[in-house]
């Protein structure tokens, strides 16, 4: 990155990948899908002492067509999967995961016919976080590693596969 | 309330082919039907004022598969005489082939739900039910889970989703890791 030296700071250089990127990551919009514990755990992220806005992740959005992040938080039962997956087939792109949770990410304790063991078998997740629930600090240093993931994207990641349909 | 003895006479006078028997532990009394007159014991333990029980606390059910019992599936019924704070429990058997038995939403609204809970968990089927659905499971799911004959695991149900990839962005590197 080059920088005006000239004392009057009016131009900087840069890739338009990191500038995007950039962007990106401090902007993120996340759907939160609280299922259970996990969900009341994400609430104390919110709140002022942890503050999920210091990452400028804090405009939580209920619809999935203005989200860029899909927050699962909790574990999801055989009759939520298919609404999981259309909540995440209706955001737009660029899209990210973070699956919350010993439940999301592996079905947890609940090792029965009724729950998923783990969103990632049918749904492409970019972050897990263990725990049950994790600490809210946790979920800051989930929303840290999806930033590091968000920077390490690029343009030319972003083709269009053929014959694939938009999401 | 009357006694152990008292229930037995009374109940098998006025139910002689259906009655079963009653058996007591720890104070708490269960009485054992067989599940055709289930209707009209509850509406006797109801309306006769010896016995009150006007609130029905919770219906649920057992299946008997390996355990023994007079048939295969048992649907519990637990009572509340809440002016003396007195419970009673009500066992109604049904066959394994035909499981059935008259529906109670006529004497307690609350059978409603509680019933489509033990049809959609037990398939025990309520006749004169008024809207005798599933109540948690999918409709299309097929089985009833908690039958002891059914896997804990399932039949492959949580793992019969479509796969939803990327729709793009699918060359991020392979190496994801962030440090």
């Amino acid at each position: 990155m080059g920088i005006d030296r000239s004392g009057r700071g009016e131009w900087l250089t840069t890739t338009l990948d990191a500038f995007v990127n950039w962007a990106r990551k401090n902007s993120l919009w996340p759907m939160p899908f609280g299922t259970a514990c996990c969900g009341i755990e994400l609430m104390a992220v919110l709140a002022s002492r942890h503050d999920i806005a210091r990452f400028g992740a804090e405009a939580l959005r209920f619809s999935p067509r203005q989200s860029d992040l899909l927050l699962v938080a909790g574990r999801i039962s055989i009759k939520m999967m298919p609404v999981l997956t259309r909540i995440y087939q209706q955001m737009p792109e660029p899209k990210w995961v973070i699956s919350m949770g010993a439940c999301a990410s592996s079905g947890g304790i609940f090792d029965t016919y009724s729950v998923i063991q783990g969103i990632d078998k049918f749904l492409p997740v970019d972050v897990y976080l263990p725990g049950c629930p994790p600490r809210p600090e946790a979920i800051l240093h989930g929303l840290i590693s999806l930033q590091k993931v968000i920077m390490r994207d690029s343009m030319q990641h972003y083709e269009q596969l053929d014959g694939a349909a938009p999401g | 309330m009357p006694a152990l003895k008292q229930l037995s006479d009374l109940l098998s006078a006025k139910f002689p082919d259906a009655f079963l028997e009653v058996t007591e532990f720890r104070g708490m009394l269960s009485i054992h039907i067989r599940g055709g007159l289930i209707l009209d014991l509850l509406r006797m333990l109801k309306t006769d004022p010896r016995f009150a029980y006007n609130f029905l606390a919770d219906v649920t059910a057992v299946d008997h598969l390996k355990k023994g019992g007079h048939t295969r599936y048992s649907v519990v019924y637990h009572l509340l005489n809440q002016y003396d704070a007195k419970r009673i429990v009500v066992h109604a058997w049904v066959d394994e082939e035909n499981p059935a038995l008259p529906s109670v939403y006529s004497l307690w609204k609350t059978a409603d739900w509680q019933e489509r809970e033990v049809f959609d968990l037990f398939g025990i089927r309520f006749e004169g039910h008024p809207d005798l659905r599933r109540i948690m499971n999918p409709e299309d799911f097929g089985f009833h889970p908690l039958r002891k004959d059914y896997p804990l695991h399932g039949r492959g149900e949580r793992d019969d989703f479509p796969v939803v990839g990327r729709t793009i962005g699918s060359k991020w590197p392979a190496d994801r890791s962030f440090e």
